[in-house]
């Protein structure tokens, strides 16, 4: 489902600049190499048959430890799988519920070329949201449980979302600072301990990585376009910033499930980490597109080779978390809608198959 | 250049139209299928519409004949222009467009205009699986339940037509429409027999887009499409 992405993007990109994400793109690539590397190493004690007689909780120690992948069918602890199933669902329904600020452009953009590459990231949320599920619904879930869950407001999706596409220029910052932002937080991802995650990632990122380069082009081309471009390329900087920034989640001081979570090694850096991580990243290709990111107390620190930055409001963050930002209703209630309004449909596919189980002839394939 | 500017605003706002689903379909397979499906037509429409610039020789190219011309201007059909309405509607509106797509696209391939015929070689396998997809959704509501059953069949009676604009005679056009008809009803026919629906009469026959007669639809699908780009004469984006 990613050849649409392939094929538009191949025509419509200048070569030489290879583009913001390529250090990130290697990284998911050595991720890859080293999946395949522990696969080849074997697990501890399969060799000698499977370790039915060692304590389970030993051996899922032992996997991580040798940095192994945790499988389905392995034994795990309750509160891993419950932090993975609450993890893999937000990130999924984040695909889903982001679908609607970048599709709200689809039959506004202003080119066909752009109009394409618009439908064909959209396109590509939505399969991420697919693989997503399936990775989620490997730890003894269903989708449709998850879906629910996300309707009635009981599992959540990125606080980003919640934030409304005003012009043409957001759907390029979306691409590169949103879309930025979730590449540097998911290629860690890569390497998580849970085999489906990491292998989702893998995938996920690569894609990602081509819709920031896309949103990045389109920034370019309006920062470098009519005054008129300019100034809506900056406004859509000056919105999306501090909420990207926002993405990493609370500062560490404030985070409620990392320490768990790294010595499970599902995450494996800490917020503020990725965050200046991002923020250097940022700074670099701000200064190419020649726009200014909205923080006058941004400067490079000499002593931690890093730049100095002011944290995003946290408690706005809070406040969009818990419900109350721009969109949250409007995102929700969109999402709602479409499920109620395509029921008959899937009661209409479920009707018409079970009629051909009952006849005992083939069903057209689903 | 008036048959080729009908091929591809058929595509385009049937593009147009399909894109609205993004993010409302029933369910998460179905949005990347119409997404799919959009980017097909939109694919299809974008070397027409080149194409349609060059014979012209007025320096227009795709993006000027997409957002500059007005609805008097377009020549689509008027079956694409119409309003998504619910699934069903959707899904007969892609049926009956695929199933006429199909057979002209084929034999535009034979066309002596080797440029026209290579871009009909590459729609051609692509409306295929529009066509597979609508007849497998018309299949599954027309006999699926009560209601979808009810929902299709009235989708069905809406759209008809519609459809015999597509057949007009154009005797001028590389490939007539009009000799078109039989293939799209041995498509569409058993299709409907399937789904358990009854293929209504013909009678009431409403035209005009090919001469640039729309429904009232098409002007507020190009002021949307359009604002964007009229916003801001000759930027590049």
């Amino acid at each position: 489902m990613s050849c649409n992405t392939w094929s538009v993007y191949g025509h419509d990109f200048p070569g030489p600049d290879d583009g913001p994400a390529d250090g990130l793109l290697e990284q998911v690539e050595a991720a890859e190499v080293a999946l395949r590397a522990a696969a080849d190493r074997g697990r501890p004690g399969v060799a000698d048959g499977p370790a039915a007689d060692t304590d389970p909780q030993h051996y899922f120690t032992a996997l991580i430890e040798a940095d192994q992948k945790i499988e389905p069918r392995d034994w795990m602890p309750d509160a891993y799988r419950k932090t993975l199933i609450r993890q893999i669902a937000q990130h999924a329904h984040s695909e889903i519920i982001g679908m609607q600020p970048e599709g709200n452009w689809i039959s506004r953009a202003p080119s066909l070329g752009r109009k394409a590459i618009l439908l064909a990231k959209v396109q590509d949320e939505a399969g991420h949201g697919l693989y997503l599920y399936a990775a989620a619904e490997t730890l003894g879930v269903t989708r449709d449980e998850l879906v629910e869950l996300l309707l009635t407001g009981r599992q959540k999706y990125s606080s980003i979302f919640n934030y409304p596409t005003l012009g043409w220029a957001d759907v390029g910052a979306i691409g590169w600072l949103v879309d930025g932002a979730a590449i540097v937080n998911q290629v860690p991802l890569c390497r998580c301990s849970y085999g489906p995650y990491a292998r989702a990632m893998i995938r996920v990122c690569k894609e990602e990585s081509f819709h920031q380069r896309q949103g990045y082009e389109i920034l370019h081309r309006l920062a470098s376009g009519t005054p008129a471009q300019r100034a809506m390329a900056q406004d859509a900087v000056d919105r999306w910033w501090y909420p990207s920034l926002a993405m990493f989640g609370p500062p560490d001081t404030d985070s409620t499930h990392s320490q768990q979570s790294m010595a499970w090694k599902i995450k494996r850096f800490s917020n503020d980490d990725l965050r200046q991580r991002f923020v250097d990243m940022c700074v670099q290709q701000a200064g190419v597109l020649d726009l200014r990111l909205p923080d006058p107390d941004l400067r490079w620190n000499e002593q931690r080779q890093a730049y100095d930055y002011t944290q995003p409001d946290y408690a706005e963050l809070m406040r969009v978390i818990s419900g109350d930002g721009p969109c949250n209703r409007q995102r929700i209630d969109h999402r709602r809608r479409a499920h109620a309004d395509g029921s008959w449909v899937r009661e209409a596919a479920a009707a018409y198959t079970a009629k051909r189980q009952r006849e005992d002839r083939p069903a057209v394939a689903a | 250049m008036d048959h080729l500017l009908g091929l591809a605003d058929d595509a385009l706002v049937a593009a147009q139209r399909l894109g609205e689903w993004v993010a409302a379909a029933p369910e998460l397979e179905e949005d990347v299928a119409l997404a799919n499906i959009a980017l097909d037509q939109l694919g299809a429409a974008r070397l027409l519409l080149t194409y349609a610039g060059e014979l012209e020789g007025a320096g227009r190219d795709e993006d000027a004949l997409a957002y500059l011309r007005d609805d008097r201007e377009f020549r689509n059909a008027l079956l694409v222009e119409l309003p998504n309405g619910d699934f069903a509607v959707t899904m007969a509106k892609l049926l009956f467009v695929s199933a006429y797509q199909l057979p002209l696209y084929t034999a535009l391939t034979g066309c002596t205009d080797e440029r026209l015929a290579a871009i009909a070689g590459k729609a051609r396998k692509e409306v295929a699986y529009h066509l597979d997809h609508a007849s497998l959704w018309t299949v599954r509501l027309g006999d699926g339940t009560e209601e979808s059953h009810r929902r299709m069949q009235a989708a069905v009676d809406e759209i008809w037509p519609y459809t015999h604009e597509l057949f007009t005679p154009d005797p001028a056009a590389p490939v007539d429409p009009a000799g078109l008809r039989d293939a799209f009803l041995a498509a569409v026919e058993p299709v409907l027999a399937t789904a358990t629906l009854d293929r209504p009469a013909d009678g009431w026959a409403p035209s005009g887009g090919r001469s640039g007669l729309h429904t009232e639809h098409l002007s507020y699908l190009l002021a949307e499409m359009q604002v964007l780009h009229r916003a801001h004469p000759g930027a590049r984006w």
